[in-house]
């Protein structure tokens, strides 16, 4: 069975990935029973529960605000499939 | 006594002895691996070179001094692969070395060799690397459980002496407890991330595997620690996690969770976690039977809230600053869903649309935030047991090692096997996986893991409690024949 409401074609827009119409059809019936099985969440009251963003209580962690050395240009650029002029190329975005 | 059968602890005295050179121990895992990992598939790649010149130079007298680690291949190394088996960080070189790595380093020890798992660690049976699956060294037909199944399976093949993994939501103990070795997660915050390429950034931790609990604590002595690069790891004190190994359970309160011996676990399985849980009476310790009423929320919660930290983590693989990118784009739109489309695999495909899905507009509430407030609940469900408590025992997996192939067309059937080790990262405690047996399927053994949960930064007792069962027994002796 296949959730009503999970469009895969439009959430793979989304996510900016191609699927191809296999992956949809399957994606969809797998993801539709994954979200049936999720739905046994909606047995529980959490009318007066806060929610939990991760395991330590603590927030707004800072540094001290020293300038350090990062990456170096050559290591920066070493992974980057396109670079021109020691800079990374980016498909054009505009006409 | 064959070198690459040595424990950490044993390499270290017949380092410092001069009967052996860390260059020595290097070349024994090198053969061992030249000889068994066809089979195994462990490994993703290694580069015996480099480690040998950090072998001669190692200095034996520092805590892990000359000793190889092998690393998952989603732990940066400097100048090596990290490709997270995944096709989209085939070309990829790591520019800089996780923290962990620096502290190994700085420990004495000897990174070496890329270790297989599930791409960007999304799996529990390390089939989903891009590469090449890994083989449970007990039964070659069977999957090592993952995803840091090459981690697992390199210490249990005596392809390594120790490794380190990573733990999103079992990752480290499930793969242990199938291969038969021994694997710890620290409490979140315990290690520090940086340099590990992200998965889940709430649930992530790293932690090694070994053939002992105390080749783990020493490990843990030089990985932990609060580190400026991650805003999430804890200045809490760093204990000597081996200072308390050696003593029996006497005073020791186990607390056995009834949610996690459920109708449908193996009956073999049950039989040895229940044997074990005996004879850590007959040490000493004293059984209690306490409840985490939200355990069967917990996979649903995880597979929520993993997949929507996963949806935006995995978003930084676009095909620009590094990576695969697609040929000929014909616009930028193209360019990223051509990109991601042919760079990642199926499950991470699969899970990428699940965790969009959740977080898209009309959905958040209904799935994202309510599964953080039933984590909530799951949190309070420890902290509530450990008042009755020192540590929680109880099965790691449900199940033997299955056979490849045999979970891979059913994702919810595959979810399902971390379903005891899944609370542990959504509570943020620790947790560790010990050898407590064997099982048989189809007239071979296959090991079973017992799994003990402690308290935030209480890895110094959990070790203590899993090295006092580990050493009556010997479960953890026994290796497979390859």
């Amino acid at each position: 069975m296949s959730s009503p409401e999970l469009d895969v074609r439009y959430v793979a827009n989304l996510a900016r990935i191609d699927l191809s119409d296999a992956e949809i059809t399957q994606f969809q019936s797998q993801l539709g029973r994954v979200l049936e099985y999720v739905e046994q969440l909606n047995q529980v009251d959490v009318s007066q529960v806060e929610p939990t963003a991760h395991a330590n209580d603590v927030t707004n962690v800072f540094r001290v605000d020293e300038a350090r050395h990062g990456l170096d240009k050559k290591a920066a650029l070493q992974n980057a499939p396109r670079q021109v002029n020691g800079l990374v190329s980016v498909t054009k975005v505009i006409e | 006594m064959e070198i690459f059968d040595l424990s950490v602890a044993e390499l270290q005295a017949k380092l410092r002895a001069k009967e052996l050179s860390p260059v020595d121990a290097l070349d024994a895992l090198e053969s061992r691996i030249a000889a068994v990992d066809p089979k195994v598939g462990a490994y993703l790649s290694r580069d015996l070179e480099a480690a040998r010149v950090e072998a001669a130079q190692a200095d034996v007298n520092l805590p892990l001094g000359g000793v190889p680690i092998g690393i998952k291949d989603v732990i940066n190394v400097l100048g090596q692969p990290c490709t997270a088996a995944s096709k989209i960080l085939e070309p990829f070189r790591s520019p800089y070395n996780a923290t962990v790595i620096n502290k190994l380093r700085a420990a004495g020890a000897v990174p070496f060799g890329r270790l297989n798992m599930d791409e960007f660690a999304m799996g529990s049976s390390t089939e989903n690397s891009a590469f090449h699956p890994t083989h449970n060294p007990w039964d070659l037909s069977r999957i090592p459980g993952g995803s840091s199944g090459g981690s697992a399976a390199a210490v249990a093949a005596r392809e390594a002496f120790a490794t380190l993994g990573s733990d999103t939501g079992g990752s480290i103990r499930q793969p242990a407890a199938l291969c038969g070795c021994v694997g710890l997660k620290p409490t979140y915050g315990r290690v520090s991330r940086y340099g590990l390429i992200a998965f889940a950034s709430s649930l992530d931790q790293i932690g090694p595997f070994a053939r002992t609990t105390r080749d783990c604590g020493l490990l843990l002595n030089a990985l932990s620690g609060r580190d400026p690069m991650d805003s999430t790891s804890l200045d809490q004190p760093v204990d000597d996690y081996t200072s308390l190994l050696g003593r029996d359970l006497k005073g020791v309160k186990l607390g056995i969770p009834k949610e996690y011996f459920v109708d449908g676990m193996d009956t073999q399985v049950r039989a040895s976690v229940e044997a074990a849980i005996k004879q850590c009476e007959s040490l000493g310790a004293e059984l209690v039977e306490i409840s985490l009423p939200h355990t069967e929320f917990a996979v649903g919660v995880y597979y929520i809230i993993a997949t929507a930290e996963a949806s935006a983590n995995l978003a930084r693989f676009d095909g620009v600053r590094y990576g695969h990118r697609a040929d000929a784009p014909k616009d930028l739109l193209d360019h990223y869903k051509r990109t991601r489309e042919e760079g990642f695999g199926s499950e991470v495909k699969r899970r990428i649309i699940l965790g969009t899905y959740v977080l898209s507009s009309g959905y958040y509430d209904a799935y994202y935030l309510r599964a953080q407030k039933v984590r909530t609940l799951i949190r309070q469900d420890f902290t509530a047991a450990f008042e009755k408590c020192d540590a929680l025992i109880c099965p790691t997996s449900p199940d033997l090692a299955f056979k490849i192939g045999e979970r891979t067309d059913d994702p919810l059937r595959m979810y399902l096997a971390d379903i005891f080790t899944i609370a542990a990262n959504l509570a943020g405690i620790c947790g560790l996986s010990v050898p407590c047996g064997f099982g048989e399927k189809d007239g071979v053994k296959l090991p079973i893991g017992l799994q003990f949960l402690g308290k935030p930064f209480d890895e110094a007792r959990l070790l203590q409690i899993a090295d006092a069962y580990e050493q009556s027994t010997d479960w953890h002796k026994a290796a497979p024949a390859l």
